[in-house]
């Protein structure tokens, strides 16, 4: 992979937004603030500004999502931006050629920038390294590799919940780690952040090998692994991205990892759960869980507008300065 | 220059004005809008001198800068806030410096996302001159000549203070 420094420009400001590792803090901050803003106009009167006005964002969707397309495709229009969705069914022979021409013939129609989302890791970094200089591209998820923008509006919550200061947080990451491309990111994200304890609670086999190296304290019982924590966060068990058998069945999986009322009591007592949705209820967590006083789930909906306003706002910036 | 720190003077001198205009054009029950934030401090001396009812609403014109793309935001925008509907209203919008006129173009387009004001009145405390737009305030506290590279700055709100600076 070419360096990720892809993403910066030379004047260290966010030119594309692919994955959070390669970013420093002062970045992150950036992008917190600046959605901290957009948060301010999404709840007043008049909801869009005219900033990206004049500009198209094409949302690139080689893999279904309707929560994150949404909030992209409503993020842009807020910013007075022309958003067009594009659906592609991937084709599982020749991807590398068949996503260069894609990107080619839409391309040719003068775009400023791609939303992407797409089944195979590295391939927002592909289609960055590859398109013209006045184009961003913005990660919407690739493959189990990273998923920026959800990490953000992430870290937003918390921030929004327990105050700017990370360091003093303890924060659970629970669930399918493996196949997570959230949590990659969200990792990172906390890291960068300095947050003060990162957990991963997981089954032994969905535990992926750079949980350590990342600094993650791994816990297999998830009584022990939410004690004292600030914030919980949920992953969804990734049905479609299981291969073999990893678990032995979805209830077992609720019995031992599920999370219930009964079992955050281990939590610290004004702790938040969070979920990147959509939620398996009665898997991952409760139905009682899930639409609890401790929920911030909906409220992430809410927050990944304003994070993804910012985040496109930054990139669009960065690539007018080059123009000059 | 020693006159521009009569900022109380100056205040006074603009809401004599602003008194008289409204009542030459029977503008009834004007609202006042302050533009970010030296503007807000403005506009809330003269909403008291004035004795407006309601509090007067706020504008953050970032989003709405032209040079957004050039130069950036601050990452802290305020959240504008109008409390009251704008629609058939007249505004007062009010700010603290008038140079180049781009800011006042920015809160004229923000002022009419919000509704149709019946009509709106430029109140400045300083005009510095340098307009590249047709924009002129219809009420001026003090107008000043700077020379190339000096910029002029409200700070406050309490207490409020002009001061000439040198360089960018």
């Amino acid at each position: 992979m070419k360096g990720t420094n892809l993403q910066i420009d030379s004047q260290g400001r966010l030119r594309h937004f692919l994955t959070i590792s390669g970013l420093n803090r002062q970045l992150l901050t950036e992008i917190l603030d600046t959605a901290e803003s957009f948060a301010g106009i999404t709840e007043q009167t008049v909801k869009k500004v005219p900033l990206l006005r004049g500009k198209t964002i094409v949302n690139l969707f080689f893999e279904a999502s309707t929560r994150t397309r949404t909030t992209f495709e409503l993020a842009a229009k807020r910013l007075s931006a022309d958003v067009l969705n594009i659906n592609i069914t991937q084709s599982s022979t020749t991807k590398g050629e068949t996503l260069l021409d894609t990107l080619r013939n839409i391309e040719a129609m003068h775009v400023d920038m791609f939303v992407v989302r797409h089944g195979e890791s590295g391939a927002a970094h592909f289609i960055a390294s590859h398109v013209a200089p006045h184009t961003s591209v913005i990660n919407a998820g690739d493959g189990r590799h990273s998923h920026p923008t959800q990490a953000m509006l992430d870290m937003f919550t918390i921030r929004r919940a327990k105050g700017p200061d990370f360091g003093r947080l303890r924060v659970a990451i629970v669930g399918d780690v493996l196949h997570s491309r959230v949590a990659r990111s969200q990792i990172h994200a906390l890291n960068l952040l300095n947050t003060g304890e990162v957990r991963i609670v997981a089954p032994g086999t969905l535990v992926p090998a750079f949980a350590e190296s990342l600094g993650v304290k791994v816990f297999h019982d998830l009584h022990a692994g939410i004690r004292d924590v600030d914030v919980i966060m949920m992953l969804r068990l990734q049905h479609e991205r299981m291969k073999g058998a990893l678990l032995p069945s979805e209830h077992e999986y609720y019995e031992l990892f599920g999370l219930t009322e009964k079992k955050i009591a281990n939590a610290s007592p004004d702790a938040i759960v969070m979920h990147p949705g959509p939620i398996n209820r009665g898997v991952e967590m409760d139905s009682e869980v899930a639409d609890g006083p401790r929920s911030v789930i909906l409220q992430q909906v809410t927050h990944g507008i304003a994070v993804r306003m910012a985040v496109m706002s930054m990139a669009m910036r960065s690539k007018q300065d080059g123009n000059d | 220059m020693s006159d521009i720190h009569d900022i109380p003077g100056m205040l006074d001198t603009m809401a004599a004005q602003l008194r008289e205009l409204t009542s030459h054009r029977q503008l009834n029950n004007p609202a006042m809008v302050g533009i970010h934030s030296g503007g807000v401090w403005i506009a809330e001396q003269l909403h008291r001198r004035l004795d407006l009812g309601g509090a007067p609403g706020s504008l953050d014109i970032s989003f709405y800068r032209d040079d957004f793309t050039r130069i950036g935001m601050n990452p802290v925008v305020h959240t504008s806030a109008l409390s009251f509907s704008i629609d058939d209203r007249h505004i007062i919008l009010v700010d603290d410096v008038l140079h180049t006129g781009r800011t006042i173009r920015a809160a004229l387009n923000e002022l009419f996302d919000y509704g149709r004001p019946a009509s709106i009145l430029l109140a400045v405390l300083i005009d510095r001159g340098g307009r590249e737009l047709p924009i002129e305030a219809n009420v001026t506290g003090r107008r000043i000549e700077l020379a190339e590279g000096e910029h002029i700055k409200l700070t406050g709100p309490d207490p409020l203070a002009l001061e000439i600076r040198r360089g960018a």
